[in-house]
């Protein structure tokens, strides 16, 4: 099984979001940076697969060269090696990085039997990456998995609705975006970040077409205006806090 | 004139309605349309992809329009993929022009963005609540095309696993009683339950938590957990990052139980506790007994 896990480098903003001067990017100097959750669990499902059936998990990213860093943190949980399709760091728009994505695929010298991705970046939340790689493939797609089972040449995946779960198969090679809840992903370990650092990361420059969905600013949304009543310190807040949910009704 | 089309996921669903109002704004006259799935291949995503593209290109459509939802996300993102056009998800609002704009949720509702859409007929999903639900006046059913390749059919649904019902959900819960970092451990949530289960309320939890293994993930609120939308919403020992506000800022109301006077979630909040939530959080619990014995 040689499994690839498409992995998008973000900030974490923490409490408040600030911009840049031009609205184009998030302020980031004090920040620090990950992966979406869902992405970080698409990394821990390929490696628990390649630990029970064998084969090789490959992580993917298209960033600017800061990015080999998430490349490494999932390097070390267990991926095996990276493909860093390297960027000046501006946002490309979702055509753009499925097909430099796609183009990475075709360069591979082993097929690729499944291409993981999170169900939706976690600062674009474009939801559409993950078919635009498998529609420009030929490959089935299964978006927004809570589970994922083997079963010879065919994969099973599991989907929450609102009435309970819905059950797909399909045969491999295909595409899966996955969800947090999928798996609690393991920490990685000291041992595990020195093995990490040793681990081949491909670099990559990729071909940009134009973007065709093109961001021009950003903006944060009204404030929600709210102003918190202090309704006391410690226990002795009690009273007053029952008073509220009384006021409120839902007592 | 031309038509904007838009997929009907559920009639009676909200989400479904908001994207047919988000229609109306693009001048065009709006067709509604529900896709009939017959031919026993439960939600084929690819093949409704196939059908709104067949359906988009004999209308000469202007549009094709859907619901903000995982399903509604996913059918248009196929539609995009099959035309090799730009799709804008999870749009606030539209405005048509050389280029058409559109304002879009980022972050899952914590930033918007403003962008340029290159490609016609315009692709377009609608956000929850950016524009108020109405009824749909007109709905057409057209049946699935025959047209559909294989691997359209390929994704099929080959069984439905109905959830057991347990409790309260946390998505339907008037009182979420939700426990951060600041708990400090999985009994530690004993006291959470507790109050829940006086206020007749759910249990919810920040992504600090599910980490640590302290509750399953199905209780974490947030952009990547359960979006919650209940009267009150009492955070306890929740520093409120962005990103678990997303998953909370559709309470109505929100109480912060923190000792740090300066931490984030207050400026979200309607009303604060300074203190600490492993005291604060059984004198409300008693209170309320208290207040139910008299
Ligand atoms: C893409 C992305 C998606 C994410 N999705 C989610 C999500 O869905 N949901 C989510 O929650 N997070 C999510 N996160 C993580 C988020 O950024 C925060 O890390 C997380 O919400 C922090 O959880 P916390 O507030 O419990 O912990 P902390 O930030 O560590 O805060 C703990 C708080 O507890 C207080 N405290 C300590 N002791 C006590 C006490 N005795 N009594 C009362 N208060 C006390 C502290 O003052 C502090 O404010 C996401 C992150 C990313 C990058
Ligand atoms: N720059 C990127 N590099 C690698 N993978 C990406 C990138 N952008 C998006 N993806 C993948 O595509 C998924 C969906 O992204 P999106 O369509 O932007 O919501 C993400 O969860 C990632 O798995």
């Amino acid at each position: 099984m040689n499994i690839l896990v498409c992995v998008k480098r973000v900030p974490l903003t923490g409490g408040r979001i600030v911009l840049t001067d031009d609205e184009r990017a998030i302020q980031t100097r004090h920040l620090g940076f990950t992966v979406s959750p869902h992405e970080e669990c698409g990394a821990e499902e390929a490696i628990r697969i390649v630990e029970a059936h064998g084969g090789s998990a490959t992580v993917l990213t298209l960033g600017p060269p800061e990015a080999e860093e998430q490349l490494r943190d999932l390097m070390a949980i267990g991926a095996d090696r990276g493909i860093h399709l390297v960027t000046d760091g501006s946002e490309w728009d979702p055509q753009a990085t499925a097909a430099a994505i796609v183009a990475a695929v075709r360069s591979q010298a082993e097929p690729v039997d499944l291409i993981l991705f999170g169900s939706e970046s976690a600062d674009a939340g474009n939801y559409q990456v993950a078919v635009r790689v498998a529609e420009a493939l030929g490959l089935p797609a299964v978006t927004g998995v809570k589970a994922i089972s083997l079963d010879a040449d065919r994969v099973r995946c599991e989907q929450e609705t609102s009435a309970g779960r819905d059950v797909y198969e399909v045969a491999l090679p295909a595409v899966v975006s996955v969800k947090e809840g999928i798996n609690l992903p393991r920490y990685p370990s000291v041992p595990g970040r020195m093995k990490a650092k040793r681990k081949p990361v491909h670099a990559a420059e990729p071909t940009r077409t134009d973007a065709r969905l093109r961001m021009l600013r950003l903006a944060l949304p009204p404030e929600s205006g709210r102003q918190a009543e202090v309704l006391g310190r410690g226990p002795e807040a009690a009273p007053a806090v029952v008073e509220m949910l009384r006021d409120i009704g839902v007592m | 004139m031309a038509a904007a089309l838009v997929y009907v996921e559920d009639p009676a669903d909200e989400l479904s309605q908001q994207a047919v109002v988000m229609a109306g704004a693009l001048g065009d006259e709006v067709q509604a349309v529900a896709i009939d799935g017959a031919g026993g291949t439960a939600f084929a995503p690819a093949v409704l992809a196939q059908t709104l593209v067949e359906l988009a290109a004999a209308r000469g459509a202007s549009a094709v329009v859907a619901p903000g939802s995982e399903r509604g996300n996913e059918i248009l993102a196929r539609v995009a993929a099959k035309l090799d056009l730009p799709m804008a998800a999870n749009c606030v609002s539209v405005t048509v022009g050389e280029p058409t704009t559109v304002t879009r949720v980022r972050w899952g509702g914590s930033l918007l963005e403003q962008a340029e859409v290159h490609g016609a007929p315009l692709l377009m999903t609608s956000a929850a609540h950016a524009v108020a639900a109405a009824p749909i006046a007109a709905l057409e059913t057209v049946p699935v095309t025959a047209s559909t390749s294989e691997l359209d059919r390929a994704v099929r649904v080959i069984e439905q696993i109905p959830t057991a019902s347990a409790g309260v959900s946390l998505t339907d819960a008037d009182v979420v009683v939700s426990g951060g970092r600041g708990v400090g451990s999985a009994e530690g949530f004993s006291i959470i339950e507790e109050l829940a289960e006086l206020l007749g309320g759910a249990v919810g939890c920040s992504r600090a938590v599910t980490s640590a293994g302290w509750r399953p993930h199905t209780d974490q609120v947030g952009q990547t957990g359960t979006k919650v939308s209940p009267e009150i919403y009492i955070a306890c020992g929740i520093s409120g990052a962005t990103q678990h506000m997303a998953g909370c800022k559709g309470a109505k109301r929100l109480l912060a139980i923190n000792p740090d006077g300066e931490a984030s979630i207050f400026a979200g909040a309607d009303y604060a506790v300074i203190g600490d939530l492993h005291e604060v959080v059984p004198a409300i619990s008693a209170e309320i007994r208290k207040a139910r014995a008299s």
